[in-house]
């Protein structure tokens, strides 16, 4: 099992209020799965995918991560995972500004150690290829369109080959043109097995997920396979 | 990361924050520049004021109007003009055994010219043993006479500079010039002196004693009085018998309360010296302050930045960097803005003293170039101290966080 989730709790303050995020979530992700969690603001959605990739501490539970309990990791050890596990997609891109789009690419694996610098960079014009980039390459990322930054982003999650892709509400700040590729993207990079959990509020979004988990205030309430996927190639109606 | 990878990482971060950068190491560079400038500048000033007493020669005892206590200087260090001292003063203290020469002095600015030149010089009063006093000596023609003060004669002993601007290449022997449209005949022209000395001894006029009393400043005392001892370890000796004499003469039982200060060059040069320390106190207390200002700068160019820092900072940990990949980071971004600053700062420094040197030396003055490695020192550990910590704080509490409460920021 590549994620299982045992019991998770997240308390914290906010605004010195004390604030419950997730009330005891389970949760198990398989290689390869696809997974939409969905959930209105506040019901803990963006938590539990902080703490699944971690980014946030969880309060209790038990967390194990390729089968190891991740209780026992130090944070040196969680960079690592993160560094070289994990990709993330961020709403808003988080690209470094007045950092062109390959040095963006690249800046996970400043901190890979042992890397077959060549290679990589090699895999780098590769993928931004792919995700037609390819005349960005030495653009800062402010000269970019929204969708071609998150495309950026995106190959900056996989330039490490993460087993698992964690993106949070990808679409929500791009059109629904640039929204669809996006979506077309992470279908494509699910087939070829990168396990996927993405964060959303948009029902026509979760759908292109093979899976969909749906939390309200902190807790679990549906946890069911997509009947219909959608093809995200096919259009996203928004 | 590797080391190089640190350092290449560290310059392209620099580079693409060019504005930010120079900002932070602009505030260290004219915190050390100014330290250096400033404390050379100081002790330069001291050289030189230190130097002029010494040129005097240690054989000499000054004579002040107006009352003092051994270790302060009288109050006509400060331009407070006091009347007590006379000429007869002078005449009185040149009977006494161990005094081989003496003069009295009185000063004014005015105005010479002959014919169509004109120039500003400062005139002295004095009496005609100046040059044994003063170790100089007349070039062509003679020094005042006593003939030529009793008489309140109007001639005048030029300065080689003087010289040379009125009357370029002619004789100025028994010529008529006017100072402040006085007319005086030039009986001789002092030896060329070379450059030096607050007052440019070669860009002087002298007069007779009286004469510039009565005719020009129209006053009764004298400046200074300055005696020449014939031995060293005649000095204290003089110095006394000075004293009892002038306490005699100005009808004065209580020692103690004596209108006049008696000192020796070495007196003058040790009370120079506490006057001249303090002021380099006061300019390094100058200097301090425009320290704490660069560095003022650097803590807030650190402090706004910290916010787009932050999220950066969250970023690079969400994609695999520890906490000691972004102390790394950071520590070297500081320390080569801070390190590069001070270099710069430095070089500034040594460039605006070398400049001040050389504007001071061009109009006349023997100023020493001098920089103190302390200044240097100090300076640079305090601008990159202050550029390391406040580089570092921010970064510091940012890397503490989890990832994503820093992106958050």
């Amino acid at each position: 099992m590549l994620i299982k989730l045992e019991n998770i709790t997240k308390n914290y303050l906010d605004d010195g209020e004390p604030t419950t995020a997730l009330r005891g979530v389970s949760l198990n992700v398989a290689e390869g799965e696809f997974v939409a969690i969905m959930g209105a603001s506040g019901s803990g959605k963006s938590t539990l995918m902080h703490i699944i990739g971690f980014l946030d501490k969880k309060t209790s539970g038990q967390y194990f991560f390729d089968n190891e309990d991740m209780g026992d990791f130090d944070d040196a050890k969680l960079a690592e995972i993160r560094n070289q596990k994990i990709g993330f997609i961020f709403q808003a891109y988080n690209l470094l500004a007045r950092t062109s789009i390959i040095d963006n690419v690249l800046l996970p694996t400043i901190y890979t150690p042992h890397l077959d610098k060549a290679a990589v960079e090699k895999r780098a014009y590769e993928l931004l290829g792919r995700l037609k980039l390819s005349h960005r390459i030495n653009f800062p990322p402010n000269q970019l369109s929204g969708g071609e930054q998150q495309r950026a982003a995106i190959v900056r999650a996989l330039i490490n080959n993460p087993r698992l892709v964690l993106a949070d509400e990808p679409t929500g700040n791009l059109d629904s043109k640039s929204g669809q590729e996006v979506m077309e993207i992470l279908q494509s990079l699910n087939d070829e097995g990168h396990a996927i959990v993405m964060v959303t509020h948009e029902k026509d979004v979760a759908e292109c997920a093979k899976r969909i988990i749906t939390l309200r205030d902190g807790v679990i309430i549906s946890d069911e396979l997509v009947a219909n996927r959608r093809q995200a190639k096919d259009g996203l109606i928004r | 990361m590797r080391f190089l990878q640190i350092l290449k990482n560290t310059r392209r971060n620099l580079s693409l924050n060019k504005t930010r950068s120079l900002l932070t190491m602009l505030g260290i560079i004219i915190g050390v520049a100014a330290v250096i400038a400033i404390v050379s500048v100081g002790a330069g000033a001291q050289e030189l004021l230190l130097a002029q007493v010494k040129a005097m020669g240690t054989n000499l005892i000054g004579i002040l109007p107006g009352a003092s206590d051994d270790q302060g200087p009288p109050a006509a260090a400060f331009g407070i003009e006091i009347t007590t001292l006379k000429y007869e003063d002078a005449l009185e203290i040149r009977k006494l055994p161990h005094i081989i020469a003496i003069s009295a002095y009185v000063t004014g600015r005015g105005t010479a010219s002959y014919f169509n030149k004109t120039k500003e010089y400062n005139y002295s009063g004095v009496l005609p043993e100046y040059p044994t006093v003063e170790d100089t000596a007349v070039g062509t023609g003679r020094f005042l006479k006593q003939d030529d003060i009793d008489s309140l004669a109007r001639v005048v002993v030029i300065g080689s500079q003087v010289a040379k601007d009125l009357f370029g290449q002619d004789d100025p022997l028994e010529k008529q010039i006017k100072i402040n449209q006085v007319v005086f005949k030039v009986v001789g022209v002092m030896k060329e002196r070379g450059g030096g000395g607050l007052q440019n001894q070669d860009e002087q006029v002298f007069i007779p004693l009286r004469t510039a009393q009565k005719i020009m400043l129209g006053i009764d005392h004298v400046a200074y009085i300055r005696a020449k001892v014939d031995k060293e370890e005649n000095i204290d000796p003089a110095i006394i018998q000075v004293k009892n004499i002038l306490l005699f003469r100005h009808h004065i039982k209580d020692a103690a309360k004596g209108d006049f200060s008696v000192r020796s060059t070495a007196q003058a040069l040790d009370i120079l010296s506490s006057i001249t320390q303090a002021l380099k106190m006061f300019l390094g207390a100058v200097a301090g302050i425009s320290l704490i200002v660069g560095g003022i700068g650097i803590m807030n160019i650190m402090f706004v930045t910290v916010t787009e820092r932050t999220k950066e900072i969250g970023l690079r940990k969400a994609i695999g960097a520890k906490r000691r990949d972004i102390l790394l980071q950071f520590l070297a971004e500081s320390a080569v803005m801070t390190l590069v600053g001070g270099l710069i700062g430095i070089a500034v420094g040594i460039l605006i003293s070398a400049a001040i040197a050389l504007g001071v030396n061009y109009f006349g003055y023997e100023w020493q170039l001098i920089i103190s490695w302390s200044s240097i020192l100090t300076a640079v550990i305090m601008a990159v101290g202050v550029g390391l910590i406040f580089g570092l704080w921010p970064a510091n509490r940012a890397s503490l966080l989890s990832p994503m409460e820093a992106l958050r920021r």
